[in-house]
């Protein structure tokens, strides 16, 4: 099965609120594709709509060229973690992915090595109950990965984790992509697939914002802004005026440079003896480029409210 | 088909694994069992002559083993093998004692199901194997044998001007009625076949004249049965029995007889009155099954409690789903929702009728032995009714769980569904049997809910020469018993499509 999940024209509206707008975005194998967007931009919508729980009212998700409800023990295509606290607390861990594994046909022991791989193994005996919502999540990770599907689908896997479970889900989810598995992981906080997405599709109101590579999108967050310190400011000014550069006063003794890449400034400065003190390249953070991209995407902020 | 049966692997997973679940079920069980345990151990009966402790009388068994009221008048030869009897019967008058509306007199009438006419029978043994050939006070002419059997002839009434000719001819176990109104043109009314006639059988006139019934409606509701004695008179002439019969006199037999009432005793005591050969024989009493007993189903009166108890197990089968979202993951592991409510409904009618059954079985026998102990006199019933009704009403306990089942995928909310279960199978029979309800009605929500389906409890059926009154609330039910069966799997398999429809087309 060509593991690829296609979403086409998603439309979906609750009364009155539209939940998709025209939602469309391909996930390729082989890397980590994050799902970002601000609450309510129509993530864990999309997603329940990709398994077939929720039915759109216009447009189609296919995974693997397949619509999710047709295919034949769909854990072993598709793993997918939608809400780690959907859980009956009288059922323990271990149980919970017993059924799991049955309904699929998977044998018993698929559940002790699922269980090891999450580190749940010490409290698989234990009632779901009293888990902690950390230990939910790794629950629900275990799940998506009983039937070694191709295709992974986690909505906000993050919350919940202390951060050394986040350091072991960036892993796990590294190499997970690494294995040439589809992997689609949303969140509403961009930090936290800093260093682990290599795709991004961004979303807000129910439609995708941007669908790029996470470099591409640094690059285009950053405008090449150059900060220069010198006490000797109208001097550096007219030497990188006439160089090409846009240059502009800044805060006491410091110049604004448009145009000229860092090393060239430092270079001109130090061919015309023009004494610096700091030249700092301005490099957008992946956080930033997601505020810029979303600023017109949020539902709510604060302020907004009459 | 592979699918489905991972699922319904999944589903008893599921249950297995949630131990309120299974301790609600086994609590269900062990529920009935001991309300009928309670039940039984608390019900004595004891009957004395005089100072002295006496076993209670029973009344005879009919040749099936079921009890049976077997009394009338019997005036009879021996018949060594086949032969034919026939008679002219020119009168059948007879009193009711003290019927409504003032109940201050004794009125010359004849009862309904009064009966005078030809018999043949194993013996003068109340019970004994029997076929009769009679004309009753309305119903006409009927061919009845063993208790439990009867077809009709032709309607009418006899007097001097009207008599009718009866005729019976056995031939080995076949037994052929005949009436005529002349004497010469003769029609076949029907075939008896007694279950045990001995070779030598005793063959004669009969006479007898249940007790005559009337039921008011309460003021409350409900209603007041009441029962008084009659009599009847058969004045036959034209008597022959040809054959291989014993010759001499008739012999005269008050089969099951009583003591003689006021009116037996001051007016017109029962017997033949022979004047050249016009026989005349009055007589009292019913043939027909008995129900004056204690019907085994009642020992299940702990049954509704039980079910409702599983009614909340089915429910939340897959109302707790909802509740905690687990319905999602389940419809990710079963994209084919139609599928997984199949299999939810096999293990959760599977837990029902496992519950339902061990109840039943343990209740039932056990129930009727410790009442027969305490000397209650337990209606005896074929081993196949029993059996239909340990094994029916687990199989009602387990519809009652796919109802309930349904009912919560519809409603996706636990205490709607349970209430909604609870009000369209117990509550309907709770009212049915409650005697403030007017019987019409009982009847009704008998036949169109659910709760028909509890019609396979009953152990004694209405025979058709039964004499009484039947009502729900003495556990009789309107429709058979595999008919309310029926209504109950209609009920089922319509609220299952309905969830399943829902299913299909709701977001998870």
């Amino acid at each position: 099965m060509e593991a690829t999940i296609e979403v086409a024209g998603l439309r979906k509206r609750y009364g009155r609120t539209v939940a998709l707008d025209g939602m469309s975005f391909t996930v390729t194998p082989g890397r980590v594709t994050g799902f970002v967007g601000p609450n309510g931009a129509g993530k864990s919508t999309t997603m329940r709509t990709i398994v077939g729980l929720d039915a759109p009212d216009a447009g189609h998700a296919l995974v693997g060229g397949r619509v999710y409800r047709s295919l034949r023990r769909p854990l072993t295509h598709v793993g997918a973690l939608l809400d780690a606290a959907a859980l009956s607390p009288g059922r323990t861990g271990r149980n919970h992915l017993l059924w799991l594994a049955h309904s699929q046909g998977l044998p018993g022991h698929r559940v002790d090595e699922v269980l090891d791989e999450v580190g749940l193994s010490s409290a698989a005996r234990r009632r779901a109950g009293g888990y902690s919502l950390g230990m939910r999540q790794r629950l629900g990770i275990a799940a998506a990965l009983l039937g070694d599907p191709p295709v992974l689908l986690l909505d906000e896997p993050f919350n919940g984790l202390d951060p050394e479970g986040i350091v072991w889900i960036r892993g796990l989810l590294r190499t997970l992509a690494a294995d040439g598995r589809t992997v689609l992981v949303s969140s509403h906080l961009m930090s936290e697939l800093e260093d682990t997405a290599e795709h991004l599709v961004v979303v807000g109101r129910g439609r995708v914002v941007t669908d790029a590579g996470v470099a591409e999108l640094v690059a285009a967050a950053s405008d090449g802004r150059v900060t220069l310190r010198t006490a000797a400011r109208a001097e550096a000014m007219s030497v990188l005026a006439r160089a090409g550069a846009t240059v502009a006063t800044g805060a006491r003794d410091t110049v604004t440079v448009t145009g000229l890449p860092a090393d060239r400034v430092v270079a001109l400065l130090t061919e015309h003896t023009v004494p610096f003190a700091e030249v700092a390249a301005h490099r957008a953070s992946l956080s930033e480029a997601y505020m810029e991209l979303t600023r017109d995407a949020v539902e709510f902020r604060p302020g907004e409210a009459r | 088909m592979r699918e489905f049966g991972y699922l319904l692997r999944a589903e008893w997973t599921k249950f297995r694994t949630l131990r309120g679940q299974l301790v609600a079920a086994t609590a269900a069980a062990v529920l009935v069992v001991l309300l009928g345990a309670v039940f039984a151990a608390g019900n004595h009966s004891s009957c004395s002559e005089g100072p002295k402790e006496v076993a209670c009388p029973t009344p005879p068994l009919g040749p099936g083993g079921e009890a049976v009221a077997d009394t009338f008048y019997f005036v009879h030869r021996t018949l060594s093998g086949d032969g034919t009897v026939t008679a002219r019967l020119t009168s059948l008058t007879g009193v009711i004692t003290y019927p409504p509306p003032n109940h201050d007199t004794i009125v010359p009438r004849v009862e309904g199901l009064a009966r005078a006419g030809l018999m043949v029978k194993a013996g003068a043994r109340p019970g004994a194997s029997y076929a009769a050939l009679a004309m009753t006070g309305t119903h006409g002419v009927r061919l009845a044998w063993d208790f439990t059997h009867e077809v009709a002839g032709a309607p009418g009434r006899v007097s001097g001007a009207a008599p009718r000719w009866l005729r019976l001819v056995r031939a080995g176990d076949t037994l052929t009625g005949y009436e005529s109104v002349d004497g010469h043109r003769w029609t076949r009314v029907g075939v008896a076949h007694p279950a045990a006639l001995p070779r030598s059988v005793q063959v004669g006139l009969f006479v007898s004249s249940p007790g005559d019934v009337t039921v008011e409606q309460g003021s409350l509701g409900g209603s007041i049965e009441q029962l008084r004695f009659t009599q009847a008179t058969g004045v036959f002439d034209r008597v022959s029995v040809a054959g291989t019969a014993a010759g001499g006199d008739w012999r005269r037999d008050y089969v099951g007889g009583h003591a003689a009432t006021d009116w037996e005793k001051y007016h017109r005591p029962p017997g033949l009155v022979a004047s050249g050969d016009r026989l005349t024989i009055s007589g009292s009493g019913e043939i027909a099954p008995s129900t004056d007993g204690f019907h085994l189903e009642g020992v299940l009166s702990g049954l509704y409690v039980g079910l409702i108890v599983l009614i909340v197990v089915a429910v939340l089968a897959v109302t707790a789903e909802y509740r905690r979202g687990v319905i999602a993951t389940t419809l990710v592991a079963g994209p084919r929702r139609g599928t997984v409510l199949a299999a939810k409904a096999v293990v959760v009618g599977a837990v029902g009728f496992v519950a339902g059954l061990v109840a039943t079985a343990v209740t039932v026998p056990v129930g009727v032995h410790v009442l027969r102990g305490n000397g209650i006199y337990v209606l005896p019933v074929p081993l196949g009714t029993e059996l239909r009704v340990v094994v029916g009403t687990a199989a009602v306990v387990g519809l009652v769980s796919v109802l309930a089942l349904a009912l919560g995928a519809v409603f996706r909310r636990g205490p709607v569904a349970v209430i909604a279960a609870v009000a369209v199978t117990v509550l309907p029979v709770l009212l049915a049997t409650a005697s403030f309800v007017p019987e019409g009605l009982s009847r009704w929500l008998l036949r169109i809910t659910p709760a028909a389906g509890f019609a396979v409890q009953q152990s004694i059926p209405v025979y058709p020469n039964a004499v009484g009154h039947h009502s729900p609330v003495d556990g009789y039910y309107p429709l058979p018993p595999w008919a309310g069966f029926a209504v109950l799997c209609g009920f089922a398999g319509l609220a299952l499509a309905l969830a399943g429809y829902l299913l299909r087309r709701r977001d998870a």
